[in-house]
């Protein structure tokens, strides 16, 4: 009896070694990760290489173009996707909620966020670059972008307008107010936090996103900035993969620098959504 | 209601319903292109064909080398992911103490933050030179280091997933496990790791279906060499790397060689559709069997 009890209390220990290992293997994989990428491409990181184009010599190459690319689709992306986004949002959320149509749409937004974004890029080969004629542009690029996001910021928007107590939509409707004088003056203002939250992880996860790019064809040699949303891109996931796919080490080094600019718009971005969350939260009590 | 209303209604709908379109798009280019490609090549050939060559002279039109580099590369990534995220979960939600949950949870989030291009990367440079000292017979492109990457990848998934479907068990099942002297390790798999299998089942379905349509990971680190096999240590293919291989080269639009990708697309989209629309079928059907 008392050797089962031993076993029994082994047992447990044992697991709970085995829990803390997992969790430190994921944190020292991120910390390896991080280490590995920072010490290579660290010293890599001058002024440089924000100001250069590209080059066929390493040394000489730098980020300008793609960096500029990038805050181009963010841009683009974020006006496309939040209006669209966030109006369907409130009509799902605030509209909607009964009818047939709206169930459908909201099966159909399930799904699509399970779908590969590599699929959104055929859907963009075929729709922008070829039947609209958009060509390989920066609009072509945001177009795509917004739609793969869209399923993130609907359901963002979703969750935050719920949040919104019932009371505060009574109090509107007892005052007079319409629907819309409700959604736009009382129940939107109340949601913001949660809503932007939302939108900028959508938009942090645009600018990561390298597959449906390659899909319409941004993978190309470009020697000048970009001046209007018609004009051929690259954006830095393209460029770290082109790097990548060079043999020479200078160039795996550039993608290294490359991956921390990355990486640090990524974080910062997710760090200011985790921000708002928290004051968010902490702010609003019903 | 007013006039103004009814257009602002309108127009809310209108936006709402640009996800619909989004899907028919997608049927409807997958569908049409791809209908072009199998009057050309019989359907039989497509699925049974153990050959996928169509950029070489001798031409041949068999998916399944692509489908076993996908799942090969997949089930690597959840033989990593399953035990390490679902351990995590345990562990949190049984084990750890609330502050060092409220700490570890975020900072593991930032593995899921982390584009898949940097993945490639650590996939290609990191890990496959590390593995090579183990297995000197590696190749420099294999299923095996950007399968484990790709299970780092969705780690979090897994673990917030589970974490979630263990704590919705209820606190009566817990209580009575420890009332007859079980401990926590009994208590978390003989009694909460059964009552929550529906949603670790799910967050397993996603993980494999978020896998299967990872692109820049396989196509940094796995090969293109469409190869039917489930030896991880040589270069394969998968699908989406095959898209990636045809964007990149000056395929004319219109060719054969243009429609594989939409087929390939096709057999991707319809896997990843099944394996979704599975996930939330076990959702739905055991969601109330504690409430």
């Amino acid at each position: 009896m008392s050797r089962r009890i031993d076993y029994n209390r082994i047992q447990d220990n044992l697991f709970r070694i085995v829990g803390i290992g997992c969790t430190l293997f994921g944190l020292l994989m991120l910390g390896f990760f991080l280490y590995s990428v920072i010490s290579e491409g660290w010293p890599r990181l001058s002024a440089q290489f924000f100001t250069s184009l590209p080059s066929r010599k390493p040394e000489e190459a730098g980020i300008l173009i793609p960096l500029f690319g990038t805050i181009w689709v963010m841009v683009l992306t974020s006006l496309i996707s939040i209006p669209l986004g966030v109006a369907s949002g409130i009509y799902l959320e605030e509209y909607g909620k009964k009818n047939r149509l709206a169930s459908l749409i909201e099966i159909n937004i399930t799904n699509l966020a399970g779908v590969p974004s590599i699929i959104y890029g055929l859907l963009a080969l075929e729709i922008f670059v070829r039947i609209l004629g958009l060509g390989k542009s920066l609009l072509s690029g945001s177009l795509t972008l917004a739609l793969l996001i869209l399923p993130i910021i609907i359901v963002a928007t979703r969750e935050a307008l719920k949040a919104v107590p019932k009371t505060i939509r009574e109090a509107s409707y007892a005052l007079g107010a319409t629907k819309w004088q409700t959604t736009w003056f009382q129940i939107l203002p109340a949601s913001a936090g949660g809503i932007v939250t939302g939108v900028i992880l959508a938009i942090s996860r645009a600018i990561g996103e390298t597959a449906p790019l390659i899909v319409i064809g941004a993978m190309l040699y470009i020697t000048t900035l970009p001046s209007s949303p018609m004009d051929d891109f690259s954006v830095l996931p393209i460029q770290i993969f082109n790097w990548l796919s060079r043999p020479q080490k200078g160039f795996i080094i550039n993608a290294t620098a490359a991956i921390i600019v990355l990486l640090a718009i990524t974080f910062i971005l997710n760090g200011i959504a985790i921000y708002l969350r928290n004051r968010w939260q902490k702010k609003v009590k019903w | 209601m007013s006039i103004k209303e009814k257009i602002i209604e309108g127009l809310l709908l209108m936006c709402a319903a640009v996800s619909i379109l989004t899907t028919a798009g997608i049927l409807w280019v997958l569908i049409s292109e791809s209908s072009v490609f199998f009057r050309k090549v019989p359907l039989s050939d497509f699925l049974f064909d153990t050959q996928w060559t169509p950029l070489f002279a001798d031409k041949h039109y068999g998916i399944l080398p692509l489908v076993t580099g996908t799942l090969l590369t997949s089930f690597i990534a959840i033989m990593v992911a399953l035990p390490v995220g679902l351990s995590i979960a345990v562990y949190l939600n049984e084990y750890a103490p609330k502050s060092f949950r409220r700490t570890v949870k975020p900072v593991l989030e930032i593995l899921a933050s982390i584009p898949t291009v940097v993945y490639g990367f650590f996939a290609l440079m990191v890990i496959t030179p590390f593995l090579q000292q183990i297995f000197p017979t590696m190749a420099g492109f294999n299923a095996l280091s950007p399968g484990i990457v790709m299970g780092i990848m969705i780690i979090p998934m897994i673990s917030s997933l589970s974490e979630d479907a263990l704590y919705a068990v209820p606190t009566s099942l817990r209580e009575a496990s420890y009332g007859i002297g079980a401990t926590r390790y009994q208590t978390s798999f003989k009694v909460l790791v059964p009552a929550a299998s529906s949603g670790i089942i799910v967050s397993v379905i996603l993980g494999i279906s978020r896998a299967v349509g990872e692109t820049m990971i396989v196509a940094i680190a796995a090969g293109q060499q469409p190869r039917l096999t489930f030896n991880p240590l040589v270069p394969v293919e998968t699908i989406t790397t095959y898209i990636v291989q045809v964007s990149l080269g000056d395929v004319v639009q219109g060719s054969i060689e243009y429609q594989t990708i939409f087929a390939a697309g096709i057999a991707l989209f319809a896997l990843t559709f099944i394996l979704n629309n599975v996930s939330f079928y076990i959702k739905k059907k055991f969601q109330e069997k504690y409430e």
